[in-house]
């Protein structure tokens, strides 16, 4: 079980959050082209390993809590705020993958 | 060797020495007509119709691991063609006159057995939907049936008509699903493109996609550079990784869903029964197991494990509508991970690049979409343009606004 | 006299002055408490227990522990029945009725054994190639006849009458696994002060020290435990569980646990669960799991009476019983010896110890000097007997006949394979020792470590240093201060002569490797043979490691004949992946208390009962529980509706809308943060007034609509759906946390803070006027369509809103959730004059359809807002989410499916949601079908059946045609006009009363 750690309540179970998918995507300006539009809402990377990503606290503070998790091994790197600017790590995930 | 009853008395009689594998173990060559990239169970349909259908054989099926050890030996077994979209309901429809005949075809026994499928509802408005739902699978030539609540204790009595927390009002139900042996699937499949002369490359991984003038002409692999005048994909739960190496991007997350399979028991549910309220379903298989299922854990994973809470949910779903399993034990589960396109539809597909054809997206439906799948996707590559059953799985749909939206939740295939 | 094969002495587990009565396929016998199924059943010299899958042939206990393959059984009766019940960690109680399985009609005839016969035939994977003539035959004959001889037990076919809890923990370190090494590691962990979870999956501590002859810090094994456990128990910092599995190593260190509370009594205590499942989330974690010994693999080796060596003495030690009066020793390593010299002390007579390894064995001499026979360089070749165990043939590494002794046990130990289960589910791949001939724990992914046996540690005095060095490691990493640690537990050190590998001894016979699933040797040749060469293949090939004990004994065995079929190293052929969970746990504990009526919460709003006095018949919406409708006595369902939806336009009625999601939004920017959710303006919307609104997904499919209010000017409150209410509310944090943080807004929901009811009909203003009259001016100049007033009811803020989803003049009142009650009561008494009535959901559905508006059935995630006629509220003005994606190509195809009404155009007959339009009827099929129908119901107002539907041409191609609303599920196809979806007032006159 994910054990997320929520800059606001502290390590919570996953059971209280919902995840929100890809989080790397910026919402384009208004003006921006329809095929913009289409980048922001289809396409994803859907990395295998570190994968930066929402989950929003529905169960606590309500936040959307960026999280940096590997999707291979689940292993959480960073959390953070909104906001937030959370690098990938260069390393890899804990037990070498 | 072709499996008849003589065959099978006489190697009885002489201690099975004369049992040849099922298939061979051959060195890649340098070059194929076609390189199917994955080894699961709709890569190796694939070939077996390119050689059966199409005369194509020089064809290599190159998997990373040993074949049939993806989605297509860790599902849930279960076939149907009860789907809403015309585009769906005549390709899966396709798919089950495929399983129909499948074992005589390939000689071997699948034990496809076509015991029911039952979708339960429990209000009006769910009503209505399957309705619309049960229709369009008439319409399209489908069978489909509303059950009664008399009709549904008769069929599977263990079903709580007493307590429910959402009482039980009916069932759609499509007799001709079913389930089938899933490992038999991948093999039967990979013994007939065997025969025919396709070579099965294991423990070979894709590196790269070699693209030349805007066409795919080879793959780079674990061993070797191999080339291939057609370069087809068929990697679901990978297809994103794949699709990166030529460079294209996709509407697809990988997520993980579990599959449960309690100790075996004396029959106690005859037919596949859907729970969709409460994220469960559940069949027996012929060894005697229960085998069920709920929805996505719910996040990006390619770990092929789940975690607890979305255990306990599902099995929670199956107390609340069938409490005598409370006893029945647990024995297994595990995960498998699903291409969730973002319409809940696949692609069978040619892409940007010429010569690379795409197969992926198949979110739940993969294992029961295989032979269908292998049917099409054979077509499109031998005549390098889809067949009508697939002219609607495309890329560009997405683009153009034409999605094939069976659950009606959008780019979120997440939400349950 | 509880058994002929019961000692005079010894028994650590059981109680002698306390006899316990008990039957096993109805005969009664009687045990001693402590006992297990099994230990109670060899005692009384029943061997014979079970009934293997495939053969059918007849099986005793391998093991004496939750590892067993074939003494499974069907315990307890009737409700409580449970299949598969291992009798070896069943423990006795008075009265247990236990029966054996998959057998008919006796378990010592069975019909079915006459599978042996066809054995030749039944190899791995027969079936894959037969019972395919003739096709026909498959499903109807041969699947039925499969079936019904497949499967194991019988589960109970009523409700589980038992409950189940769900509990959780945190600790410090976990360590799993009571045997020396978990002991240890307890001990020295908790002399630091962390805090410390000790779990054991027996109903005792000590694992496979042996009783009779280890001795730890200068004390008896047996004292040396208990002494160990009382000092755990004493201290505050350690909590110890007994009959508790971990059978789950789940991500982010969180592992589950099931404590079996009460399956060792015949019914639970009152108010207590039959079992508790524990999700555990450690710091740091212990395994001490030990390991399991493996059987020799040899023909007829699966005769009852064959027993695994270490089980023999286990039910010597713990249960004061022998398996046998003469047993043979069969042995790789030496484990055998230990069970020579436990059997001598007990007083058993041992007739041999063969011992496959030749030249010195140290253990070998101390076995002789008690006078037993041990042959070195012998094997065991073949078992002989009926139903159980009378002599065993010996021979060389070479196959050649040495002699045949009789015996009615043998005990066989073919090596241990330490427990990597746990490991494995954390995706460590194993480690093969080619000098344990075992797999072992490689580098931890998790914050684990292995101790003891299940590390490999063999030897008593390691365990127990690993298990105290591994104890202070936790702490160490966990990041608490180790103190001043205790001194290691100390066993004298037994010099061990490696296992020699005997993975088959020579033979043609039926050498069983998987006992339970009947897998031979054979078999995993003849997988081999026909292409099944990776271990998974062969798994699934020949079902090795598949039975309910997951190949606990098997699995090692079976991947070294692949591995010599393959003529490769072991560690080049790899394992499988053990899956969760370790032993296999009722699927009652996963659900635990979320079954029957607690599996959803059951949500009510605060005049539930308001409407329950007045007979409301409820519908489940979502969680919420709705009125319906309300039948008058006698009255039909279809009568009550007519009548309600009849009676709201003549005079007035009232209904529950408090499931609606209500959201109150503050701030400076909160009606530009409304024109980026909603597809149309709000920034001009007037304080004291609402509006409709539509919001798009960003993919340009409608989301949900409602309608919103401005109360002020930086104060808007917005409703939506019953269905939607959670999902808008998380769509308005992203939108204001991530993608606009720079507005001025806050929101928060008040869907349960605000109870509401619609009043609606041409008397609604007069009932309201009475019921509010000293508070509130509802005149039309006061309060005019689509105005909202704040106003002061019962000393508490209230607020109507005249919207109207019915057509007729209409009124919504909020007031706070607690004064609900209050507030319809009021309007209750209020309305008796005016022909007030209560109406349901199901009217509320007629009168919506018969105004055209939209509902959940027409918002199902796919429609567009031009699809549902709504397409002229999208502003250009302004941009808003969903507006690009909306303007695909495909979003905005004139052949789209738009809303449209129908009419019957028959008198008898009904319409029904979900039926599919087509011209001609008797074309009916996918490529002819033009749309479908959403909702439907009999209109008062229109005198016939109306329907919403979606319609590819919409009204533009269709209006005023003849369609068929063809439904091939009820076998009906009525013809129906296609009409606007205004099928009443269209004009809206009546809104103004």
């Amino acid at each position: 079980m994910h054990r997320i750690d929520c800059p606001w309540c502290g390590e919570r179970d996953e059971v209280e959050f919902q995840y929100q998918g890809d989080a790397t995507k910026v919402r384009p300006k208004p003006d921006a082209s329809e095929d913009a539009f289409f980048d922001y809402t289809y396409q994803r990377d859907n990395p295998k390993g570190w994968h930066t990503e929402w989950w929003h606290h529905v169960g606590g503070c309500r936040q959307w809590v960026k999280v940096v998790r590997n999707t291979l091994t689940h292993e959480v790197h960073k959390t953070g705020g909104p906001q937030s600017k959370l690098p990938l790590p260069r390393r890899k995930a804990e037990g070498g993958l | 060797m072709r499996y008849n009853a003589f065959q099978i008395l006489k190697q009885g009689l002489s201690g099975h020495k004369g049992w040849k594998p099922m298939w061979r173990d051959p060195e890649p060559k340098a070059e194929y007509d076609v390189i199917i990239i994955g080894g699961g169970g709709h890569g190796l349909a694939t070939a077996y119709y390119l050689a059966k259908e199409h005369g194509i054989t020089n064809v290599a099926v190159i998997e990373k691991g040993w074949i049939g050890g993806g989605n297509v030996g860790r599902n849930t077994t279960i076939f149907r063609s009860n789907y809403m979209f015309p585009a769906n309901t005549h390709f899966y429809e396709k798919g089950m006159k495929l399983w129909e005949g499948l074992e005589q075809d390939f000689n071997f026994n699948a034990m496809v057995s076509q015991r029911g499928v039952i979708n339960l509802f429990h209000s009006d408005p769910q009503r209505d939907a399957f309705a619309r739902r049960g229709n369009a699978m008439r319409l399209a030539g489908v069978d489909a049936e509303f059950l009664s609540p008399d009709q549904l204790k008769e069929m599977v009595p263990i079903l709580d008509f007493k307590n429910a927390r959402f009482p039980i009002q009916g069932g759609l139900m499509q007799r001709r699903g079913g389930t089938i042996r899933h490992d038999a699937v991948a093999w039967g499949f990979a013994r007939g493109a065997d025969s025919r002369g396709v070579d099965i490359i294991q423990n070979c991984e894709v590196k790269d996609i070699v693209i030349e003038g805007g066409a795919a002409v080879a793959v780079e692999t674990s061993r070797g550079k191999i080339r291939g005048k057609k370069v087809a994909m068929a990697v679901a739960g990978h297809t994103s990784q794949i699709a990166a190496m030529a460079g294209i991007k996709l509407p697809i997350e990988s997520h993980v869903l579990q599959a449960f399979v309690s100790e075996g028991i004396k029959p106690l549910i005859d037919t596949v029964v859907t729970f969709g309220a409460g994220h469960f379903y559940i069949s027996q298989s012929d060894k005697g197991g229960l085998v069920f299922g709920g929805d996505l854990d719910g996040y990006n994973s390619y770990a092929q494990r789940g975690n607890l809470p979305m255990m306990e949910h599902v099995m929670a779903g199956g107390m609340a509508i069938m409490p005598a399993i409370g006893r029945v034990r647990l024995l297994r589960h595990w995960g498998g991970i699903m291409d969730m396109s973002f319409d809940g539809s696949p692609f069978i597909c040619k892409t940007g690049v010429d010569k690379l054809y795409l197969n992926g997206g198949w979110c739940y439906g993969g294992f029961k979409a295989t032979p269908a799948s292998g049917w099409c996707y054979a077509h499109t590559i031998a005549k390098d343009e889809p067949h009508p059953l697939n002219k609607d799985f495309t890329i560009e749909r997405f683009r153009e606004g034409r999605m094939i939206d069976e659950k009606g939740v959008g780019p979120n295939p997440w939400i349950q | 006299m509880t058994g002929i094969n019961r000692l005079s002495m010894g028994g650590t587990r059981i109680n002698r002055s306390k006899q316990i009565n008990f039957t096993f396929d109805g005969k009664s016998y009687s045990g001693f408490e402590g006992d297990t199924l099994a230990s109670a059943l060899l005692a009384h010299g029943v061997t014979l227990m079970g009934r293997s899958f495939k053969y059918h042939r007849p099986r005793g206990c391998l093991t004496a522990g939750s590892e067993e393959p074939n003494a499974i059984v069907e315990l307890r009766i009737g409700v409580r029945r449970e299949p598969n019940t291992r009798a070896t960690i069943a423990e006795l109680y008075d009265g247990l009725e236990a029966s054996s399985q998959n057998r008919w009609p006796s378990l010592k005839f069975d019909v079915q054994s006459v599978n042996q016969l066809l054995s030749p035939w039944l190899t791995a994977g027969f079936y894959y190639k037969t019972f395919m003539w003739p096709a026909k035959f498959w499903e109807p004959i041969y699947e039925k006849i499969i079936r019904r001889s497949a499967g194991l037990g019988r589960a109970a076919v009523e409700a589980d009458p038992d409950t189940y809890e769900h509990s959780h923990a945190h600790c410090d370190v976990l360590v799993v696994g009571a045997g020396p090494a978990g002991l240890a590691a307890a001990l020295s962990a908790a002399h630091t002060g962390a805090r410390v979870m000790l779990m054991e999956e027996q109903a005792a501590a000590g694992g496979m020290v042996s009783t009779l002859l280890d001795e730890i810090d200068g004390m008896p094994a047996s004292e040396w435990v208990d002494s160990a456990m009382a000092e755990l128990a004493a201290m505050s910092n350690v909590t110890i569980m007994t009959r508790t599995t971990v059978f789950g190593y789940y991500d982010h260190n969180v592992l589950a646990a099931l404590e079996r509370v009460n399956d060792h009594v015949s019914t639970p205590q009152e108010n207590q669960p039959r079992q508790r499942m524990w999700t555990i989330r450690a710091k740091e974690v212990v395994l001490a799991c030990g390991s399991h010994e493996r059987a020799l693999t040899f023909d007829n080796n699966d005769m009852p009476g064959v027993m695994l060596s270490c089980a023999v003495r286990a039910f010597v030690e713990r249960f004061g019983v022998t398996p046998g009066k003469r047993v043979v020793i069969c042995t790789n390593n030496d484990d055998g010896y230990k069970t020579a010299l436990a059997l001598n002390m007990a007083g058993v007579d041992v007739a041999l110890v063969a011992d496959a390894r030749i030249g010195s064995i140290p253990a070998a001499n101390e076995v002789r000097a008690k006078g037993i026979r041990v042959e070195t360089g012998m094997l065991p070749q073949k078992a002989h007997g009926a139903h159980t165990t009378s002599a065993l043939s010996l021979q060389r590494a070479d196959g050649s006949f040495v002699e045949k002794i009789d015996c009615d046990c043998i005990a066989v130990s073919g090596g241990y394979s330490p427990d990597v289960h746990l490991v494995s589910q954390t995706g460590v791949a194993p480690l093969w020792d080619d000098e344990l001939l075992g797999f072992v724990p490689d580098i931890p992914k998790r914050r684990e470590r292995s101790a003891g046996a299940g590390k490999g540690s063999f030897n008593l005095s390691a365990c127990l240093t690993d298990g105290h060095d591994a104890g202070l490691d936790a702490v160490k990493a966990a990041g608490l201060k180790s103190g001043k640690a205790s001194a290691a537990p100390k066993a004298s050190r037994v010099e061990m002569t490696p296992p020699l590998a005997v993975w088959r001894c020579p033979g043609n016979g039926k050498a069983f490797v998987d006992f339970q699933n009947d897998v031979t040797a054979k078999d995993i040749h003849l997988a081999h043979q026909e292409g099944f060469k990776s271990v998974e293949h062969a798994k699934r090939y020949t079902t090795l490691g598949m039975a309910t004990d997951q190949g606990k004994t098997s699995n090692v065995t079976g991947i070294a004949l692949l591995a010599t079929a393959r003529g490769e190293a072991i560690p080049d052929v790899g394992t499988t992946r053990f899956r969760p969970p370790y032993s296999p746990v009722a699927i009652g504990a996963f659900a635990g208390h979320e079954r029957g009526m607690e599996f959803q919460p059951v949500r009510r709003t605060a005049i539930h009962e308001c409407g329950e006095k007045l007979g409301a018949v409820f519908v489940e919406t979502g969680q919420w529980l709705r009125p319906q409708y309300y039948p008058k006595p006698g009255e039909g369902v279809m009568e009550a509706i007519y009548r309600e939806s009849k009676q709201v336009r003549e005079t007035a009625g009232i209904c529950d809308v408090s499931t609606l999601g209500k959201i109150e939004i503050f701030g400076e920017d909160a009606g530009e943060f409304l024109n980026r959710l909603y597809i149309n303006g709000w920034k001009m919307l007037a304080p004291g007034k609402a509006r409709y609104g539509l919001m798009l997904r960003e993919d340009g499919y409608v989301f949900d609509d409602g309608t919103t209010s401005r109360l002020a000017d930086d104060h808007y409150f917005m409703t939506t759906t019953t269905a939607n209410a959670a999902r808008v509310l998380a769509h308005m944090e992203h939108a204001s946390q991530v993608l606009w943080p720079d507005l001025d807004v806050q929101f928060c929901s008040a869907t349960e803070q605000w109870c509401g009811v619609a009043v609606a009909g041409p008397n609604a203003r007069k009932i309201l006027q009475a019921a509010f009259y000293d508070d509130l001016d509802m005149s039309d100049e006061a309060l005019p369509f689509m105005g909202v007033r704040t106003f002061t009811w019962g000393g508490t803020t209230a607020r109507i809103f005249r919207i109207s989803f019915s057509g007729e003049l209409a009124f919504e009142v909020n007031v706070p959730w607690s004064m609900g009650e209050g507030m319809w009561n009021a309007i209750w008494e209020a309305g008796q004059d005016h022909g007030l009535i209560p109406y349901g959901t199901e009217a509320l559905s007629v009168l919506r359809i018969e105004k055209g508006h939209v509902a959940g059935n027409e918002l199902d995630g796919r429609t567009t807002a031009a699809d549902m006629g709504l397409g002229k509220m999208m502003s250009y003005k302004k941009p808003f989410i969903g507006q690009k994606m909306a303007a695909r190509e495909g979003m905005v195809d004139a052949g789209r499916a738009t809303l449209v009404g129908l009419k019957l155009k028959e008198t008898e007959g009904r319409l029904r949601g979900g039926a599919h339009l087509v011209v001609d009827k008797d074309n009916a099929n996918a490529e002819t079908s033009l749309g479908w129908v959403t909702s439907v119901c009999y209109s008062p107002a229109v005198g016939c059946w109306i329907g919403l539907a979606y319609l590819k041409g919409g009204l533009g191609k269709f209006e005023g045609q003849t369609l068929y609303a063809v439904n091939p599920l009820y076998d009906e196809a009525p013809a129906v006009e296609v009409c606007s979806a205004h099928f009443f007032d269209p004009k809206g006159e009546r809104l103004n009363g």
